[in-house]
């Protein structure tokens, strides 16, 4: 309970690894809460050769403990636990896991995604008896038996091909027209020329079927109605995945999908919470916009925590009352105004001036609504709350600014 | 912790008397090497009560299929050589796995 991090990762997948490795490298004190492993989704992907500067070779478990490592080496400190719940409202910010509860000034949201259900009858039940989500984790189980792939996305046509060096017949199941898929084209093509890949078009999975083990799909062809059962071994299901954002419900915006939303720093819409990777609601789902993500992240949680503990001492905190002048630095007459506000309260004692770039500073800019139009301007501070101010910049404000005080 | 093959498994598991747990695993399992050093603790801990063993799927994919192991990582009870009771599934967790040991122990 006693010591609070500057900065708190949830999530070890290569997002919170990135962020975990910038948040430490700017020497924050920087912990990453994850349940197991490190290494998220990506390690769960055999072939990984999109990382730039990792081609061919490259495996998902191998990059993503090098970047364990890495963070790690900057002094990241790895929390194994399982995160229940959350108090983003607090200051400093909770996160309630099963072993313990943790305090950061910051909070960067990595959770990831995982994978979506069909929600077809026996896939629940027949799920590690030849229903899977894994192709690294079950492919070489499936050794001369036949399997079947549902989706089309570009994790079904990789992990298809994959699935092809261990089984002898790999079914792809495609709700869309024949040699439409939404793969990227590179990946479908070459899997066109994989002899074992059997394509199946236009249709969808009705139910999974077995007693102990799968025996069967019975699938439907969307186009004509038709159903037909259809003998498998093993079905391996990539139809998208969902985010992993249920203790977020009430507190953060999500958006319909239930990903985070977020501004272009990756703050998120409370104040200190920021997200990174799968989680966020976003354009493109890869090893290397999770991390890029993750880096962005760090840095602005980083301003955040700065600029939180700067105006809280300066300002909140303050014994006398503080003027504090908003400005922007590229505006002349505005800057000058401000000089004058300076003389102004080196002539009065007890009283403090904090300057602040309101162009810069967001913290300030969002709490106080600083409309960055109507610059300079003052607020005057008592006891941490805003107690008068002034928009325009003359002596005669000023003094109608510290009347009476 | 016992290694079993195809070869021993009849011996260490099928004729075995009491219960007996089996990890079955493989070397590209993640979430099954992340368990791995806490059903090694586990095993310390119910020394004497319940005899654990693993078995590399990888080289025993046969033996796995006729024990209806297809996912990983999959934990699997026996009694007298009886199958009782198993949990599989990426999401299970070390807690997972000693309340069924504890179920079993009773």
């Amino acid at each position: 309970m006693e010591q609070v991090y500057d900065l708190l990762v949830l999530g070890g997948g290569p997002a919170g690894l990135a962020a975990g490795m910038y948040g430490a490298r700017a020497r924050m004190k920087t912990g990453i809460i994850e349940k197991g492993r490190p290494g998220g989704q990506a390690a769960t992907t055999e072939d990984l050769e999109n990382y730039p500067g990792f081609g061919r070779g490259t495996t998902g478990p191998g990059l993503t403990q090098a970047m364990a490592d890495h963070a790690t080496s900057f002094g990241a400190e790895f929390i194994k636990d399982t995160i229940v719940a959350l108090d983003l409202k607090s200051s400093p910010k909770k996160v309630i896991g099963k072993k313990g509860e943790y305090l950061g000034k910051a909070i960067i949201y990595a959770l990831g995604a995982e994978p979506r259900m069909l929600k077809a009858p026996g896939e629940g039940k027949l799920r590690g008896k030849g229903v899977s989500y894994c192709a690294t984790c079950d492919a070489d189980l499936f050794e001369e038996l036949d399997v079947a792939v549902v989706g089309s996305g570009d994790a079904a046509i990789e992990e298809a091909e994959y699935l092809s060096k261990f089984a002898d017949n790999v079914s792809v199941i495609v709700i869309h027209e024949e040699g439409k898929v939404d793969a990227n084209q590179v990946s479908f093509e070459r899997a066109r020329q994989n002899p074992k890949l059997k394509w199946i078009w236009n249709s969808i999975v009705k139910s999974i079927n077995g007693e102990e083990l799968v025996e069967s799909i019975t699938l439907k062809n969307i186009k004509t109605g038709e159903e037909s059962d259809y003998p498998i071994n093993g079905v391996f299901i990539f139809i998208g995945t969902v985010p992993l954002t249920e203790v977020l419900a009430g507190q953060v915006e999500l958006n319909q999908q239930g990903y985070i939303v977020t501004d272009e720093k990756m703050a998120a819409s409370v104040e200190g919470v920021f997200a990174a990777g799968d989680v966020r609601a976003k354009y493109l789902r890869q090893v290397v916009t999770a991390a890029s993500d993750g880096a962005i992240a760090a840095v602005a949680a980083e301003k955040y925590v700065h600029e939180t503990e700067l105006w809280e001492k300066e300002v909140l905190q303050a014994q006398q009352p503080v003027v504090v002048a908003y400005y922007n630095p590229t505006d002349m007459s505005g800057t000058e105004k401000v000089g004058m506000v300076d003389r102004f309260v080196r002539d009065h004692k007890g009283l403090a001036l904090v300057k602040v770039d309101a162009t810069r500073n967001e913290l300030v800019g969002r709490r106080y609504n600083i409309d960055l139009d109507r610059l300079p301007r003052l607020h005057l501070f008592i006891n941490g709350e805003v107690k008068r101010e002034a928009d325009d910049i003359d002596e005669a404000s000023l003094e109608a600014l510290v009347k009476s005080l | 912790m016992i290694e079993v093959t195809k070869d021993n498994f009849d011996t260490e598991v099928l004729n075995a008397q009491g219960i007996v747990m089996v990890d079955w695993w493989g070397p590209k399992c993640e979430r099954c090497l992340e368990l791995m050093p806490h059903v090694e603790e586990l095993a310390g801990k119910y020394r004497g009560k319940v005899k654990f063993c693993s078995v590399d799927t990888s080289g025993n994919r046969r033996l796995a299929i006729g024990q209806k192991v297809l996912g990983l990582p999959a934990i699997l009870f026996y009694e007298n050589g009886q199958k009782i009771d198993e949990i599989s599934g990426q999401e299970i967790t070390p807690e997972d796995i000693e309340a069924k040991l504890q179920q079993h122990v009773e």
